[in-house]
């Protein structure tokens, strides 16, 4: 299904910044429900972190602000630079957001005019547009979907679809909400595949735990908006007295089945 | 507080004997007093300004400000406009001439277009103290128990309910969007307006789908509740007589200075 030489050609940056780096964030809603309390966390390129934590605990706020939708206090820094108005859409090449429903994130007629929204919005040339629109459709497994209409898709379909509007783009980092979400259990083991053989940096906000635990090394557990525990996934994920002060559910159940079916 | 709901969300909290009133004496007090001032003859100022006192009044019982109560009244005025044109098209005493196009303004016309601005006016007033003094369920409420049709208050009810749906969609829609409105440096980035326009119009075209189809889920999930044409509200109690007797008096003093104006007594 995917090659990895024909991801999209990736900008270089400079090799000792980190990818995300947050200082001190903080966000409330206009109704002045804080939403993130002082967020420190520091992202290396290449790394695969797990945003856990319970409904409302900040994950969603937190991938909003890493390419300014949501503009809290403190710092977002990009590869080193300074989340600023003024660099606004350049950042956004650079961070590659996924929405939680793929229904906000598909509105063109056709699967590929939505592909191709981020590309073209780049002022690509053609040519490089639609290369880049194939190989995005390809590394996603739906080549054959250009002409189809992204609604009449199942949600695993649009789930992929939307994935491949973010990797037509070629952002280095690539920030997903729930990814997971009301996946049928093959649809999920499809997604799960894809992501890992993708090379980008990646924030996964998901209730997955073994998501979490297939798909990346390292987890942060977020409560009421703040960073409660970081560390190694497999480190994390053991401590059942932590996940259950934070609304998770230890996975021992899932790991079973999980085992069982192969 | 989002930008939906400031449009729509009209009740202003307080506790006032206006506030705490039967919604169905208000919405009949309203109702009648729109007619009433829908009557007012052009040029007849000193009516129009006898009309507004009883807003007045009902302003200050509701403890809300006039400020307040005029800034909301703002809202409707451009649906105003399209009255206008009578400027021109009245016949009468030419008062100027635009240059260029030869049209004449008249004094009756313009006569007309002000009286229909504060007849209007007026009306969205009385329509805003009712909104901000009344809980829109118990508008729907009064609106039924006073014998409007169930259709027109059930596809009101839902406008609301479902309007913060679709308000919410489409802001996350243009969230998402925005999120791949990218730049690299050395390219020209945005697209062509032409583009973007076509982006925009498939946007609102997917949220139209989107509705349609959720108002088939709505629906579907509301039959296999048993619902059959009407929301079931509980059965209100009858009118209190002071609330009546006070949405009569309004009524019947706008009518008052209608009769008084248009010499109907003598």
């Amino acid at each position: 299904m995917t090659r990895l030489d024909e991801t999209p050609r990736i900008e270089t940056h400079n090799a000792t910044a980190s990818a995300v780096e947050l200082v001190g964030l903080s966000f409330a809603y206009p109704d002045g429900m804080p939403a993130l309390r002082g967020i420190d966390l520091r992202v290396e390129p290449g790394e695969k972190v797990a945003l856990l934590g319970p409904n409302g605990a900040g994950k969603s706020t937190l991938l909003l602000h890493l390419n300014g939708v949501f503009r809290g206090q403190g710092e977002v820094r990009i590869f080193a630079e300074r989340l600023t108005e003024a660099n606004l859409r350049l950042i956004r090449a650079k961070v590659g957001l996924l929405f939680s429903n793929p229904d906000d994130q598909l509105f063109s007629p056709t699967v590929l005019d939505d592909v191709a929204y981020g590309p073209l919005h780049m002022g690509l040339p053609r040519e490089e547009v639609l290369e880049r629109t194939r190989v995005a459709l390809e590394q996603v497994g739906m080549q054959g979907f250009e002409d189809r209409v992204p609604h009449r898709l199942s949600l695993g379909q649009k789930k992929r679809v939307a994935i491949a509007t973010v990797l037509s783009m070629g952002t280095p980092i690539l920030a997903l909400d729930e990814p997971s979400a009301s996946l049928s259990p093959v649809a999920r083991r499809e997604l799960i595949d894809l992501l890992q053989s993708l090379p980008q940096t990646m924030l996964i906000s998901t209730h997955d735990l073994a998501l979490a635990r297939d798909l990346l090394p390292r987890t942060v557990v977020l409560d009421e908006g703040r960073v409660v525990a970081d560390g190694a996934t497999a480190d994390i994920l053991e401590d059942a007295d932590l996940l259950v002060a934070h609304g998770l559910e230890p996975l021992s159940a899932h790991r079973h089945q999980h085992e069982g079916a192969g | 507080m989002s930008a939906i709901a400031f449009i729509t969300e009209r009740y202003e909290a307080r506790s006032s004997p206006v506030h705490v009133a039967d919604a169905r004496a208000k919405l009949l007090g309203a109702f009648g007093f729109i007619i009433a001032v829908t009557f007012t003859a052009e040029g007849a100022w000193l009516a129009l300004a006898l009309s507004a006192v009883p807003l007045v009044i009902v302003t200050f019982a509701a403890h809300l400000t006039p400020m307040f109560v005029v800034r909301r009244s703002f809202l409707a005025l451009p649906f105003v406009a399209v009255a206008l044109p009578l400027i021109f098209t009245r016949p009468g005493e030419t008062l100027f001439t635009v240059p260029l196009t030869g049209w004449t303004g008249s004094r009756e016309g313009i006569e007309a277009v002000a009286t229909i601005m504060a007849r209007s006016w007026i009306a969205v007033l009385a329509a805003v103290l009712l909104t901000a003094t009344t809980p829109i369920v118990e508008l729907l409420r009064g609106l039924r128990s006073l014998g409007v049709p169930r259709l027109l208050v059930a596809t009101v009810s839902f406008t609301y309910r479902y309007f913060y749906v679709i308000g919410d969609e489409a802001t996350r829609m243009m969230r998402a969007r925005d999120s791949r409105s990218a730049a690299l440096p050395g390219y020209r980035s945005g697209g062509s307006i032409r583009w973007r326009a076509s982006v925009l119009g498939h946007m609102v075209g997917s949220l139209f789908v989107r509705s349609l189809e959720r108002s088939e889920r709505v629906y579907a999930a509301m039959q296999s509740r048993g619902f059959a044409g009407e929301p079931r509200f509980l059965d209100q109690p009858s009118l209190r007589p002071p609330e009546a007797v006070a949405a009569a008096l309004l009524v019947g003093y706008a009518f008052a200075v209608q009769a008084l104006a248009h010499g109907w007594l003598t």
